[in-house]
């Protein structure tokens, strides 16, 4: 094994990060005929770091835990839920307290689905209560509204008045007139269009101008390619490989772990072929490597050894054979 | 709007009808002989000929859809016809005795709609506690509790053993109007107010609570708590706003169970109200009050379910009528 060449990723010198997430996980009490049973862990040796100014994708099949990872961030979990590792915030721990203080205002959502508007709100109001400058507001959220293309009365609107892509539109607004040094995006592009697919991803783009940060949650690999930097790979609840957009490349030859390869692999353009099998449920436990029952190139020592991320190629992965 | 409106009274129009109709059937084939209800206790002095000649005066030997014509002409002038009882315009008595139910049943609707409201919310917002779990087994109970059983409960209790309360009437018996002070009329109205609020405060909690879980767990709450919204305001610029308004529509709508809770609460507490005479025109044979106050309480319901389409439509910006169809 190469093991001589990885650099562990804690030992790299990295330019200062607006987000760092290490080691994290989270888990669920599972019961069972009312007795504390188990934990389902859906989110595990999570890792991510998000530099001012860059979009990172974190690309995963639906069901992988993404979107709890963004409530993680934000402190919006439910009450049972439990996390463990670490998160700074612009250097400094992430605590419960302080996402309380900052959701919204630092760290700000564009969710998924258009029904994240109050039906019972003009579009106008909700957009502006995300704007710190209270003054000034009306004026923000105007010009906010018009950046992106939408018409002059929204603001009166409400929700159900609005085009799928109007409320779409409205849901980035509130991004952009956050002051948010980060943003995080979950999938803002369900299944849309092409057209409208490269509107919001032109918009979204906008956003991370002023050097602002954006974790870009999506199932959508040719989406996070369009936009973002880096793409972190999300699989069985773990990040088994971050990427540069530029890896993906002709037959995956510089992806460095066999599931992302096999993801590229697997789009129309290039083979069109589908690894088989299914991705583990929450709270399947591996003693090896979490990938290892689908991966093509698994050996006996992968079933029981975990890989531990390592630095390869200038990108992070967590398989024993990965090669530069 | 307006159109809306019209279109509203005229299916009260058609409801009316087809109510009266209705009622005039079963009644016309029920086996209440009105000579002899009018008559009463006395009918033995009374001669079969001259039992012939009131039959003659009132046009009971006309054909049944004659008779109906009739009746419903004279309706439509406004003429509910004389009470047999009460030996008073079925209008005067229908308005006396609604006057008495209305402080009845609109305390018990009040109290009823906040405290089931209330309820509704803290159970809600306690899913799954041991709270939530006490209001809902109430409300299942209560749900499930007759009002008149309960009031019998209540009168044993309160009035009976603990004394506190009068067993009935609307005011102390023997006094005249002019005497009776307003502490009186309220501690008259107590237990029948508490019965109806107990029975009607269920279907409203319950409904709050089912709709404060949806909208807790709904997107947009999500992501309202990621704005940074929390706490009161969270709940009271979002929460709130969407679950009074089905809260309150339907509260307007129940005021058909408000109107039957009602009838028999007052039977029970000898209160007397609209309930209590249409079951004593209801055993008394009393044709034409059962008929009035039938039809009254048909634009009594009519009403509250009214209010609630209204205030759908005035209140909620998804509800815009539109012209072009329906």
């Amino acid at each position: 094994m190469e093991k001589l060449k990885k650099i562990p990723f804690s030992e790299t010198k990295e330019m200062k990060s607006l987000l760092e997430v290490k080691d994290f996980s989270l888990s669920f009490p599972q019961y069972k005929k009312g007795f504390r049973e188990s934990y389902i862990e859906v989110i595990k040796d999570f890792e991510l770091t998000i530099h001012p100014g860059e979009i990172v994708a974190v690309v995963g099949s639906s069901g992988s835990g993404k979107s709890l990872l963004a409530d993680s961030l934000l402190g919006i979990l439910p009450e049972n839920a439990e996390i463990k590792g670490k998160i700074y915030f612009e250097g400094v721990a992430l605590t419960a307290k302080r996402q309380q203080q900052i959701r919204g205002k630092e760290i700000s959502l564009i969710p998924q689905s258009v029904m994240a508007l109050d039906p019972l709100m003009k579009t106008g109001q909700q957009v502006q209560s995300s704007i710190q400058n209270k003054k000034e507001k009306k004026r923000i959220q105007k010009e906010a509204f018009q950046k992106l293309g939408l018409p002059k009365d929204t603001h009166k609107k409400y929700p159900f008045e609005l085009s799928g892509g109007m409320a779409r539109r409205v849901l980035i607004a509130t991004a952009m007139v956050s002051e948010a040094k980060l943003i995080i995006a979950d999938e803002p592009t369900p299944g849309l269009d092409e057209q409208a697919l490269e509107e919001t991803l032109t918009h979204i783009k906008q956003l991370s101008e002023n050097d602002r940060g954006m974790m870009f949650i999506t199932h959508d690999i040719h989406a996070a390619l369009k936009i973002a930097d880096r793409i972190a790979v999300f699989y069985g609840g773990e990040t088994v490989e971050i990427a540069n957009n530029e890896d993906f490349l002709g037959k995956g030859e510089n992806l460095r772990h066999p599931y992302t390869k096999a993801l590229w692999r697997a789009l129309p353009e290039n083979d069109f072929k589908a690894l088989k099998g299914n991705q583990p449920e929450a709270g399947e436990v591996f003693p090896g490597c979490v990938f290892e029952p689908r991966c093509p190139i698994a050996t006996d020592f992968c079933k029981k050894n975990k890989p531990k991320s390592a630095m390869v190629n200038n990108g992070i992965v967590r398989c024993f054979y990965a090669e530069s | 709007m307006i159109t809306f409106i019209l279109k509203k009274l005229g299916k009260l129009a058609a409801l009316l009808a087809a109510i009266s109709i209705l009622s005039f059937i079963l009644i016309s084939y029920s086996p209440v002989d009105p000579v002899r209800s009018y008559i009463g206790a006395e009918i033995s002095r009374i001669s079969p000929e001259q039992q012939k000649n009131i039959e003659q005066y009132w046009g009971l030997n006309q054909s049944k859809p004659q008779q109906f014509l009739q009746w419903a002409k004279a309706l439509t002038q406004g003429n509910l016809g004389t009470s047999l009882i009460y030996r008073e315009p079925v209008s005067e008595i229908i308005i006396d005795r609604f006057s008495a139910s209305i402080a009845l049943m609109g305390l018990a609707w009040l109290f009823s709609g906040v405290f089931g409201f209330l309820l509704g919310i803290l159970a809600g917002m306690n899913e799954g506690s041991l709270l939530d779990r006490l209001i809902k087994s109430y409300c299942f109970i209560l749900a499930s509790t007759p009002s008149f059983w309960l009031g019998l409960l209540l009168l044993m209790f309160f009035a009976s053993w603990l004394g506190w309360f009068p067993v009935g009437l609307a005011s102390p018996a023997g006094s005249l109007t002019g005497e009776v002070s307003f502490a009186d009329k309220i501690n008259h109205l107590f237990l029948p107010v508490l019965t109806l609020s107990i029975v009607g405060v269920a279907g409203v909690a319950l409904h709050t609570r089912e709709k404060l879980i949806e909208v807790l767990n709904s997107e947009f709450i999500r992501f309202a708590r990621a704005k940074g919204e929390s706490g009161i305001k969270l709940f009271w610029r979002h929460g709130l706003r969407n679950i009074s308004l089905p809260a309150i529509s339907l509260h307007f709508a129940s005021f058909g169970e408000l109107f039957g809770g009602a009838v028999l609460t007052e039977q029970v507490f000898s209160y007397p109200g609209l309930g209590q005479a249409v079951v004593k025109a209801g055993l008394g044979g009393d044709v034409p009050l059962l008929l009035g106050i039938t039809l009254f309480s048909v634009i009594f319901i009519f009403v509250g379910n009214f209010i609630a389409d209204l205030l759908y439509v005035v209140i909620d910006p998804r509800m815009q009528i539109k012209p072009s169809h329906d």
